[in-house]
Formats: structure tokens, sequence, C-alpha cells
């Protein structure tokens, strides 16, 4: 059968050289499909049966496979019963049906030519004219079987279980189990509750023996912490020690179990799932800048779990990422605008600085920006300094990175900093310069934004020096005591913007929860102070504000923020 | 009347045989190593040319010989399959894991005569441009390590192995591997993996065939004790000579392991095809007949996961008649030749080659009962069908051999098996579930009555059939 090469259907992705590609049947549609697929590490690899069949459109249940880990093969949820041509021996052609199609010869049992023999379709490679039935009864019948397999040792724990919703073994029983179990022997008890680490729980007797931990732990976080131990039905889960399970990225182990075995200390028995609202944003934590889903409920932040982007961070994100959010719902956020001690209002306050700013000498301020700021905020930073002919800069956050994501740079937005011409390519460089300015007396309003500068070199002592001190942030600190104008801001979570990361991946987020009290997001007050001061007309939506950014700042020319996709795109850094 | 056909036991047993390298050098030992390396390379109409390695290879596949360890697959065409073009390194892994219950073939070679694997190896090795060999031996035989370990050392020691053997500039190295005692070490996946120091976990196929993709992802090769031991033998003899034992597509001999209710168990060397397995039961050659006043019930012909024959069978086997052309003949079970082909025809294999006969004082639903928890305990429990299926069966048997059963169990017995089988990451699967499908077939008047006596006791005021403890618990060996 000749296959003739063009491109691939709708579902592959573009690809400017044209992709070879093979014939095959899928449920009785032809589909051609690339020859090759990317394997776990990205390398092309024979296309499987699985992949074959996602080309067409079906999916075929699975539970050990996973795209970005090394195939195992060990679950069988994906056999598949299929068909070859049939092939003359002696001509080496195949034999045809008479109306001229090939005879299709299927897949049998060696021993017993009567009864159909499934593949594994994570791991069988396609071949011209094949035939996947991914939903003939024999494959139907192999599927019930493995379900069945899964479920006899089974607790029947879903009501306290808290993978119930998110359950493959749930999903697939409804989907493609049989009602009722023949199964009338004893059931294996394993532990339960197994303490692996500071973070993880471990439930035995829930576990699939999927091994997806196993292999994320060995082979992606590259810990040998995990393994098997006894044989056969009996087989364990464990860790090398329990309770050491202790890298940096266990908790994708947590979402990458299919069912509810193991469970994250911080998440378990906290929420039902169904009950999360999810938002699309990204982590804040280090300058990678993995993208995430927040997962909140009536304004409260109950989980990060990391969002498939290839370009940055695949599926995985660090544990200490994971969990750093319990600040954004801290009691102690600012939440009140606060003039010279007193409370006031977002427009006293705005047009008490609007009227300050505005009438500045030109070099009596200096603005501190964070980069943990979106890059619209630095960018309305940008325009308050032009206009007041501020000095400005951000404050530098170094940490050690690892092998797999965790970047140096501790800040999200560094780049954005840059490109937007707050900082200097060595982050914090000029706030030696600042200080002295303020101990000189020439620098008399600074602007400080999400940093408290007392711990990276303007002491409390040369602040006290400042007439007006204007700063904006969530949390209380030695500097945000000092403020004469304090302005309550809004966490990543409670806001819309970009960040661009240490690759140059710019990456836009959304709102999940709203800000407490009286904070708002940065922007949006920024606007109307940028608008106030400079008298230029602004644009209220976040939409219009980065479109105005992309048409100013070269590095984002071209660019419109409804076109960047949910992963992002690249800039030039 | 059929004797036995001493090729590899010739002087196992014999008096004053002993395993030094000396004895063997007496009666004629590494005389095949010296002719293998001396093979000149030979002129192919053509034109073509074969170099002496690949006159040997050529040789074993012209033999006929197919693999002892189980499956019976042509040991030069497996050979032919390696992949000479990677640029890795070629291993051969001998696989002395011996653990499929009845047989006890390989470890006659090695704790009586084990310079004769060590040659075979050497031959093997040098044929397929192997320069590290691995000789794989189950934990259970500490002595048979020590055994070979003195042999790999002696054979050093005589410039058999090492470097420049026999001065040839060819070198190679053996080391003895012992296993942690997992019958599953024996499939040659999970035995690779266990040597690489993992857990012995059997590896897909796609993609992991060994003779690509083998020990440290290099291709390798993996044959049984008795298999490589028949490469000098080959190359004693010539393969055509060597063609000669045994019977077509089943040639050379084979050491078969009798075990059961027969007067003489033991391992017996015959010529394959040659003898019945009626012969092998009766004759005083062989097991020398049943215990006095017994009759025969069942026989499996070829290790524990074989699928038991019953007494009295009839089977439908292609023959050449008279006429040269090929027809089916009637062949009773006593009457079966005891070879590869034979068996495959009467639906079971002859497997590790180890018979194991059971009289009528046997009960098949506690035989099956035995056999089921060995499976439950060995199975490696990477996949899910024979994870939980190897367990689910025994349970079941257990419960039905001890007074809880239903008439429906040979059904039940049934389904969970027709589970495991051909859906399994490795053929454990098949070898968990052919006796259960097997015995439950052939058998099922016996399981079902046993099943009803089970019920009607009940009836008359017994417990419920749930939760039968099994004796088979994680640590248990
Ligand atoms: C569960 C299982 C156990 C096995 N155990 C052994 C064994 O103990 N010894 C052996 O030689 N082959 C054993 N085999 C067969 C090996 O996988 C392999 O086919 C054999 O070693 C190849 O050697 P041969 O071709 O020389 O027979 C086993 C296979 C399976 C599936
Ligand atoms: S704990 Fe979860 S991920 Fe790990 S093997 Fe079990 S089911 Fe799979
Ligand atoms: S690597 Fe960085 S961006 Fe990714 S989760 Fe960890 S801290 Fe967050
Ligand atoms: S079939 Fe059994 S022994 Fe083989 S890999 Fe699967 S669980 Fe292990
Ligand atoms: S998905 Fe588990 S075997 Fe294919």
């Amino acid at each position: 059968m000749s296959a003739p090469v063009q491109p691939a259907p709708a579902p592959a992705p573009q690809a400017p050289p044209p992709v070879e590609t093979m014939t095959v049947k899928v449920n009785g549609k032809t589909v051609q499909v690339p020859k090759t697929h990317p394997d776990w590490q990205g390398k092309p690899q024979p296309t499987t049966m699985l992949q074959a069949a996602r080309c067409a459109g079906v999916d075929i249940p699975h539970y050990c496979y996973h795209d970005k880990l090394p195939v195992a093969g060990n679950c069988r949820m994906c056999l598949v019963e299929f068909g070859t041509p049939m092939m003359d021996p002696a001509t080496r052609k195949p034999v045809l049906n008479e109306d001229g199609s090939p005879k299709i010869a299927k897949s049998v049992l060696p021993y017993e030519p009567g009864t159909p023999r499934g593949a594994i379709a994570c791991a069988t490679p396609i071949s011209p004219g094949m035939e996947i039935y991914a939903d003939s009864p024999a494959t139907k019948q192999m599927r019930e079987s493995v379900l069945e397999s899964l479920l006899i040792n089974h607790p029947l724990d879903c009501p306290i279980c808290d993978q119930a919703g998110e359950c493959k073994l749930q999903e697939y029983s409804v989907q493609h189990g049989q009602a009722g179990s023949r199964f009338v022997e004893a059931k294996v008890h394993k532990p339960k509750a197994v303490d692996l680490g500071p973070r993880i729980v471990l439930d035995d007797e829930r576990c699939v023996l999927c091994t997806r931990c196993i292999r994320f732990t060995k082979d992606i976080a590259g810990d040998d912490a995990l393994g098997i131990v006894n044989r056969g039905s009996y087989n364990t889960i464990s860790a090398f020690e329990t309770g050491k399970f202790d890298n940096n990225y266990t908790l994708n182990t947590v979402d990458l179990c299919p069912v509810g075995a193991l469970t994250s200390k911080d998440f378990r028995f906290k929420m039902r799932v169904w009950f999360l609202k999810e938002s699309k944003s990204v982590c804040t934590s280090c300058g990678t800048g993995c993208n995430i889903t927040i997962g909140s409920r009536e304004g409260v932040v109950h989980r990060y779990e990391p969002r498939e982007n290839d370009a940055v961070n695949g599926p995985w994100m660090c544990d200490s990422g994971r969990l750093n959010y319990k600040w954004i719902g801290r009691a102690d956020r600012l939440r009140e605008v606060l003039v010279r001690g007193t409370r006031s209002t977002w427009n006293a306050a705005l047009q008490d600085l609007t009227a300050l700013l505005s009438k500045a000498p030109a070099g009596s301020v200096a603005i501190v920006a964070s980069a943990r700021q979106t890059t619209e905020e630095l960018f309305l930073l940008k325009k308050l300094a032009a206009k007041t002919g501020a000095t400005t800069d951000s404050i530098a956050r170094e940490g050690e990175a690892d092998r797999l994501l965790v970047a140096a740079d501790r800040n999200p937005n560094s780049n954005g900093a840059r490109l937007t011409g707050i900082a200097f390519t060595e982050a914090g460089i000029r706030i030696p310069e600042i200080a002295a300015a303020i101990e000189a007396g020439t620098v008399k309003t600074l602007v400080v934004f999400g940093e408290d500068v007392t711990k990276h070199g303007i002491p409390a002592a040369t602040l006290a020096k400042l007439e007006t001190l204007v700063v904006s942030d969530i949390l209380p600190n030695a500097t945000t005591a000092l403020a004469t104008h304090l302005l309550p801001g809004a966490a990543h979570a409670e806001k819309r913007g970009t960040f661009v990361n240490v690759k140059g991946r710019l990456q836009k987020f959304m709102k999940a929860v709203e800000a407490p009290g009286d904070s708002r997001a940065e922007w949006e007050f920024l606007h109307e102070l940028v608008h106030g001061v400079t008298g230029q007309n602004g644009y209220s939506t976040i939409e219009g504000l980065f479109n105005q950014m992309a048409r100013e700042v070269p590095a984002f020319a071209g660019l419109e923020w409804a076109k960047i996709g949910d992963t992002g795109v690249d800039v030039k850094i | 009347m059929p004797e036995q056909f001493k090729l590899i036991t010739k002087h196992i047993d014999e008096p004053g045989y002993t395993p030094d390298i000396a004895c063997y050098l007496r009666h004629g030992g590494y005389a095949g190593l010296r002719k293998a390396l001396a093979t000149p390379v030979r002129e192919l109409a053509e034109g073509k040319k074969l170099s002496p390695q690949e006159v040997v290879r050529e040789d074993v596949k012209a033999s006929g010989l197919r693999g002892r360890g189980g499956a019976g697959f042509s040991a030069g065409l497996k050979w032919s399959f390696v992949d000479r073009r990677s640029g890795k390194p070629i291993y051969l892994i001998c696989n002395a894991d011996e653990s499929e219950p009845g047989t006890f073939k390989d470890r006659q070679i090695i704790h009586k005569d084990p310079h004769q694997l060590v040659e075979g190896m050497i031959i093997s090795c040098w044929a397929n441009d192997v320069k590290l060999a691995y000789i794989y031996i189950r934990g259970e035989m500490p002595e048979g390590a020590r055994l070979l370990n003195q042999a790999l050392k002696e054979a050093r020691e005589n410039g058999f192995l090492g470097k420049n053997i026999l001065g040839t500039g060819y070198d190679l190295e053996i080391h003895v591997h012992r296993g942690a005692g997992a019958y599953i070490c024996g499939e040659e996946t999970g035995l690779i993996e266990s040597l690489e120091g993992k857990r012995a976990y059997p590896r897909i196929k796609p993609p992991y065939f060994p003779a690509v993709l083998g020990l440290y992802m290099c291709p390798t090769i993996v044959n049984n004790v008795e298999t490589l031991c028949h490469v000098t033998h080959i190359v004693n003899m010539g393969a055509s000579e060597y063609a000669k034992l045994g019977t077509p597509n089943n040639t050379g001999t084979r050491i078969v392991s009798l075990s059961g209710d027969v007067m003489r168990p033991g391992f017996y060397e015959i010529q394959v095809g040659k003898v019945t397995l009626g012969e092998l039961i009766h004759d005083a050659n062989f097991g020398g007949g049943l215990r006095p006043g017994r009759s025969l019930k069942a026989i499996i012909p070829g290790g524990s996961s074989s699928k038991v024959l019953k007494a009295g069978e009839v089977f439908k086997l292609n023959r050449k008649g008279a006429d040269g052309q090929m027809a089916k003949v009637d062949v009773p079970l006593l009457d079966l030749p005891y070879d590869f082909d034979s068996l495959q025809q009467a639906g079971t294999m002859s497997g590790s080659s180890a018979v194991i006969v059971l009289d009528d004082s046997r009960s098949m639903v506690e035989t099956l009962g035995n056999l089921s928890e060995f499976y439950a305990h060995e199975s490696c429990g990477q996949c899910t069908p024979c994870r939980e299926g190897a367990l689910w069966l025994a349970k079941a048997t257990h419960r039905l051999a001890h007074g809880e059963g239903r008439k429906e169990d040979a059904n039940y017995l049934a389904h969970i098996a027709q589970n495991i089988q051909g859906r399994t990451i490795c053929a454990f699967g098949e070898a968990a579930s052919w006796p259960v499908l097997s015995f439950v077939k052939k058998f099922r008047d016996e399981f079902e009555a046993k099943g009803a006596a089970d019920e009607a006791a009940r009836a008359q005021g017994a417990g419920p059939v749930h939760g039968v403890k099994m004796a088979a618990s994680p640590n248990h060996h």
C-alpha cells in the first residue's frame, strides 16, 4: 500500500518540513499519522498505537503510560486488539480481498489461534496498514478484565479518598468496568497512611503499581528513592528510607499518581477537588516561571498544581514553588490605604501623590521596584520615572539553581524589569547610589514597590530622611512601617499580568481570587497615578495596557494580549 | 528397548569422574575449543566467504539445535538476530537459574561436569565476538557457583579463558553471578535486569529484545546451560553428524528430568523424539513403571508450566505416511514421542523437559493448588493481570482444596486464567494460567465434584465461602 507523503492532519503540531506519515486505521477510520513521535525525552521514536489513536481522536485508556516518563508497559490497561495486512509468504505481497482491499490478519494467540491477542498500545509501534480496534468486543473484554484485576484488592475508600473526582480508577471503572465483581476471596491488605516523606503520604492499598512515581523520581528528579518491595500481589511501593522521601520534586508524584495512593500532606482531606475553581497562572518563586493552575474556593487559594508547558516546565514544578502560596491568605495582609499613618481612600491618596509627584523637581524622586511585579506594572513605573526624572532599580534575589527546574534567579520577572528599563543588566546596582542621594538630601521622594529596602541597602535611618516614602506592598515589613503613603497591593493570584522568565518566555497569568480589603492590583492604581502625573491617557484594562506596552517596548513589538497563548511566547532578551 | 543416549551426561555419575580440569582434559576436554578456534575460512558458491566465527554460527544453525531452556527456539537463529552493527559490545549470558518445578538437569552439568559448560560458553562467545559473558546461577546453588568459579579459574590458568586464548589473540572473561532466589530471574529479560543490579522485572518486548537491547542496552545472547553444552558437541561431531541424532527438526539429545509417581525418578538423556512418554515412564531403563497397584492419571510433560496431559488422551499428530504425504494420525498419550513438535501438536510443550508423573492417588485439585501457590509466590508483580490473577488463582484453588469450594469454581478458575494468558509482559502469564486452564479442562469432573461436595457439606451447616486464609504471605519463601 502506498502511503502518500503529506502533512499530518489537524491534531499534529504545525510541521514546516513535510512529516513522513504512515496510513493506519483506527476504529475503522483511515488516518495518516506521522511515522515518529517524540518520546519522553523528546527524541523521535516510531509512533505507537496509542499515539496513532490519538491522531485519530481516540483516547486509549491507560494508567502507567505518561508522555513524559519512560514507557513501562505494566498496567496492561491499553491492551488493544489489532490487525495487520496479510502477506503472501511466496510473493511477499499483500493478499487482497475481492474488492481489492488488503486482507487483514487479526492478532491471535500463537498457541490458541481462535483467541484474540492484544498488544499494549503504549509501547507497540504501528506498521503500515495496521488496523487498531480500540473499541472491539475483544479489546473491551481485555480492558474490563484488567480493571477487574485492579479492583479485586482495592479498598472501597472512595468516600474518604482525596483522589475522588480525579481518580482514573473511578473514571475508567465507570466507563469500561463491569458491574459487580466475581471475587469472593479475602483481599490483600497493605500498609495505609505511610509517611513517605515530609510532604507525602502513601496508601499502599490504593496503589495500582503503575510505577509512575518511581520512574519520575528516578528518571526525572534523579533520586533513586522509591521502589517496590515484596512480590506479586503483595508488591508494595516504598521509599528507600521511610520518611525521608524529600527531594524538591516529591509532590509531582501526587499529580502523577492515577489513583489516590499518593497524597499531599498539604492538601490531604482539605477539600473535595470538584469544589475547586481553576485559574491559569505562573509560579513566582523563581525565574523559571513554571506554569501552574491555582485551585481556589470562595476567595481562598488551596493549591498550586503544575500546568503543562513544554517550553518551560513540562508537566512538573518544584515543591518549594508549589507550597509557596500560604502568604496570599495571611491574616496580616495589608488591606488599608494609609496616608501618614491615617486610614485614607484610594482617591485621596492618589490625588495627594499626583500633586506631589507632578511638582517634584527633576532628580528628587527615586523608584525601587520589584522584579516580582508584573511587566505591565514595571512599564507604568518606568513611565512615572521618565516623567519625574527618577533613578530606578529593582532588587536582585539569588539562590542556587538545580539540574531540573529551579533557577538561581529567585525573582519571577527580572527580565521584565530589564526590558521595561527599570533595572539594568545587574539588578540592584543603583541601590547604593539611591541611598547616597537620600542621605545627601537630593532624593526627597522614594517610591518602593514590593520590597523591604531596609534589607537591601537602604536602612531605616536613611529612609527616615525622606520627605515622602510611597510604599506599595502586600505584607507588612520595616519599609511599610515607615511609609508616608501605604498602598496595599495584590498578589499575582489576585490579578492579571505577565512575567518574562529567565529564558525570555513571556507568560500571562489570570486572576484566581479577590484581593483582600481595600488592596488593589498595582497596575490599576498605577495607571491612575501615571495618568494624573503625566497627563497622558492610559488604558484601564490589562489588555489595553499590555498592547500599549507592546507598542512602546521594543522587545515586545508585535505582541498582543489576546494572542499570547496559555503557554506564553518567546521574546528577545 | 530404547536406551539413554549419553552425550552431555556421558561422564556424569561415572565412577572416578571429578569436576576438575585435569579430569576433563583426560576425557578429551577443550578439544572442541581448539577445533573451533582452528576453523578454516569457508568458501561458498558465488565467491562468498564465511569467517571462522560465521562458520561455527552457521553450523549451529545447521545442526538444528533448539534451546533447552523452555521455548525450544533455534539457537542458530537466535544468534543470527544479534545486532552486530551497533558498535556496542555483545554479551552472552548462560541461564543457569534452573527453577522450573520438576527440572533438575542443568544442575547435573554444573555440579558434576562444569568444564563442559565453560567450554561450550567459550566456543559460543568466540563465535559471536563476545568479550564478556556471565553465568547467572540460581541463588540456591551455592556449591554450583563455587564449582563454576573454580572451573573458570582453572580454564584461565590453562589458557582457555582470559587474555589471548590459546594464542589466538581472542580475549574473553566469564563471571558467575548468583541470583537471590526468584523464579522470574530465569526469564531472560528479568535475568538481565537482575544482572544489572535491579529488581528482576521482565522487560517489554518490543522494544527490549535481548538480541538488540539486552544487558546494559547492548546486544545480548541468553542461552540455557544445556543448550550451550551442545555447541561443543556440534563442533566436535560436525553439524550434519549432530543433526542425525534425534529426529528431524528435533535434533540432538535432551536431558529429561523425570519425577513424580514412578519407580525410578531421575535424569535421563535421550535422543529427542526417539523415546516416547510411555517408555520414559515404564521402561526399566527409565522410570521403571508406576508404583505397585497404581494407574496413571496425568502427565505434566515439560515442567510445571506446561499443560497437563490426561491418561487415555489420544492426539492428532501430523505424520508422514508411507506415501510420503503428511496426514493426521491418532497417537495415544503414551506413544507420544518426547520431542518439541509432538508435544506442541498435543497442545502442550516439552518446556524444560521435566516430566512429572501423577498416579491415581493424586487429587488434581490439590495438585493445582500446590502449583498455583508456587506461581502466586513467584509472580514478580509487575503487570496487572499476572500480579492480581496469580494470587487470585491460588486463593481460589486453595479454597476449593480446603473445603470451601463451589460448583462454579471450575468456570471461575478458567475465567481468571483466560484473563492472564497472552496479556502479560512475560511468559510467566502463560506459565501461571496454563496449568489452571488444562487441569480444569481435562479434569473438570473432579473440580466440579469437589465444589459440589463442599457445597453440600456447607448446606449442612458449615461456614461461609469467604475469607479462607492463604498460606502465601509477602515474606514467606
Ligand atoms: C517465567 C520463566 C522462567 C524461566 N526460567 C528459566 C530457567 O530457569 N532457565 C532457563 O534456561 N530458561 C528459563 N526460561 C526461558 C528463558 O527466558 C530463555 O528463553 C532461555 O534461557 C533461552 O535459552 P535457550 O534458548 O537456550 O533455551 C524461563 C522463562 C520464563 C518465562
Ligand atoms: S503510588 Fe500511585 S503512582 Fe506510584 S505506583 Fe502506586 S498508583 Fe502508581
Ligand atoms: S522551579 Fe521555580 S518557577 Fe518552577 S515551581 Fe519551582 S520555584 Fe516555581
Ligand atoms: S507476567 Fe507476571 S512475572 Fe511476568 S512481568 Fe508480568 S507480573 Fe511479572
Ligand atoms: S498504559 Fe500501561 S501498559 Fe500501556
